[in-house]
């Protein structure tokens, strides 16, 4: 491919990770410097119960290939149900998406705990794995340069309920 | 007597329920021909698309442009009508949202097209003849309006004044705008919403509500819902809680589910999404507490299966507007 010249796709995925358990999870990965592909924009969220789905429709709109949404395992919400909740919403969500011709492996929903740096690692990996045979989302995922150049920015500075 | 301002209605991808709508103002109909020069519409009047080609640009004073754009055609008359018109209004749904006629962006045009004139169980077509833009014949060739991959909402083709949403928009809501015209009264910024409210239809809905729990859904014709309290807690997917409010709440107030006709409430950019966000908090999830990934797999699979049609039911009357538009080809 490099000898080609051209370029392979690099999937752009955007992370929601819930701050008291997988959030956590990201930095057991980080500090233990257990390598993982660079393709995931985290946003850290309270709980993974206040991603709405239409967060995950306007990641697709600024150029995300994928959308990851890792919660505490079911049990473990700090808010008791924030995390069931947030299971019927994606599963609700990915029966909408297929009649929309959008592959489930798009959008995953996945229990990483705090302590789970090695399974966070291996669900970054099979996402960009999936992605990469995947393809893009839209033929353009530029757009999301954007969201890393400012530190989330582009998701917390503008109106996107 | 000075010359009165000129008002215009078209009809693009639409049924004419705009219109219907527009005629059941019944004797108020008369304030409107006081008020203005009712100059065009197709579907009442005999004026014919020279005639607003001979108007100068900002002619018309204000024109509702109501059905989405789904031909070539749609699109030259939006066009035309934008410059011929001082305010142009999106009238009705498929005109803000794409409504009805966008729902066949959930195939493209090429499975329509076999849909309709190929597959078609009541059609005979052993020529295999479907529309094309250009034939060519002996005596030349004929040209028909370009029918687009994609249907869009009118603000996708042309810039667009004001929306008044609705399926149709309500009698009482269209006067009240036109009624503001009319004295002159300020419509909001531009690129506003009128004719409706800001909130959830739930707002303007006189059943009761309580704590939203559900153990499943329901279709409407698995249920005699009560006519007291909330159709969505008995279990019928009533789109109202991720609908505009300005209809008044009619369905509910007659025992069948808002089906989400006004589109998506002030601030809300996407129904559909806004409906899979309600349905997922409201499906109780106590009877989920304690079970295990697996058993919570097959738990969410269950209440799933009670929704058949989550495209055509959260986007029925706003696919094309919504984030993605459509099925991804």
């Amino acid at each position: 491919m490099a000898d080609s010249g051209i370029l392979a796709f690099e999937p752009k995925v955007v992370g929601f990770l819930c701050n008291w358990c997988s959030y956590a999870g990201a930095d057991k990965a980080g500090a233990a410097q257990i390598p993982y592909p660079p393709n995931v924009n985290i946003i850290r969220v309270a709980c993974t119960g206040r991603v709405d789905p239409v967060f995950i429709l306007k990641a697709f709109e600024m150029g995300a290939d994928g959308v990851l949404i890792l919660a505490c395992h079911p049990g473990d919400c700090h808010y008791k149900e924030g995390n069931l909740r947030a299971f019927q919403r994606h599963r609700i969500l990915l029966r909408l998406l297929r009649d929309l011709g959008v592959e489930e492996e798009r959008v995953r929903f996945d229990y990483v705990s705090a302590g789970e740096g090695d399974k966070f690692v291996k669900v970054i990996s099979e996402t960009v794995e999936a992605l990469r045979n995947l393809g893009p989302m839209n033929g353009d995922s530029s757009k999301i340069h954007a969201l890393s150049d400012d530190s989330h920015g582009g998701f917390h500075g503008q109106h996107i309920a | 007597m000075a010359e009165k301002p000129k008002l215009g209605m078209y009809w693009a991808s639409s049924c004419g329920g705009c219109e219907i709508s527009l005629v059941n103002l019944d004797e108020k109909i008369l304030d409107i021909a006081a008020n203005f020069d009712f100059v065009f519409c197709p579907c009442l009047l005999d004026t014919k698309k020279a005639d607003i080609e001979a108007m100068p640009d900002g002619g018309l004073a204000l024109t509702f442009f109501n059905g989405a754009i789904r031909t070539a055609e749609n699109e030259e008359m939006a066009r035309l009508l934008r410059a011929k018109s001082q305010t142009l209004a999106a009238f009705g749904a498929c005109a803000c949202e794409g409504s009805i006629p966008g729902l066949a962006n959930l195939s493209g045009r090429e499975d329509l097209f076999k849909a309709v004139y190929l597959d078609n169980p009541s059609t005979q077509n052993q020529m295999k003849t479907i529309p094309q833009a250009f034939t060519g014949v002996p005596e030349g060739g004929l040209r028909i309006p370009e029918f687009c991959e994609r249907v869009k909402t009118l603000k996708d083709v042309v810039a667009v004044d004001y929306f008044l949403p609705g399926c149709p928009p309500e009698p009482s809501r269209v006067w009240s705008v036109v009624e503001a015209i009319i004295s002159g009264k300020p419509l909001g910024p531009k690129g506003g919403v009128i004719g409706a409210g800001d909130c959830a239809v739930c707002d303007e809905c006189p059943r009761t509500k309580k704590d939203k729990r559900l153990k499943r859904f329901f279709r409407t014709w698995e249920i005699v819902p009560d006519t007291e309290s909330c159709l969505l807690e008995q279990g019928l997917v009533c789109m109202g809680i991720a609908t505009r409010s300005g209809c008044g709440g009619l369905c509910p107030r007659v025992n069948m589910p808002c089906t989400g006709c006004y589109g998506p409430p002030a601030g809300v950019s996407d129904q559909g999404a806004k409906m899979v966000g309600a349905l997922g908090s409201i499906l109780d999830v106590e009877p989920l507490r304690g079970l295990s990934e697996e058993d919570l797999e097959r738990e969410i699979e269950g209440r799933r299966a009670f929704l058949p049609d989550p495209a055509g039911t959260f986007y029925k009357y706003s696919l094309p507007g919504s984030i993605l538009k459509g099925a991804r080809k």
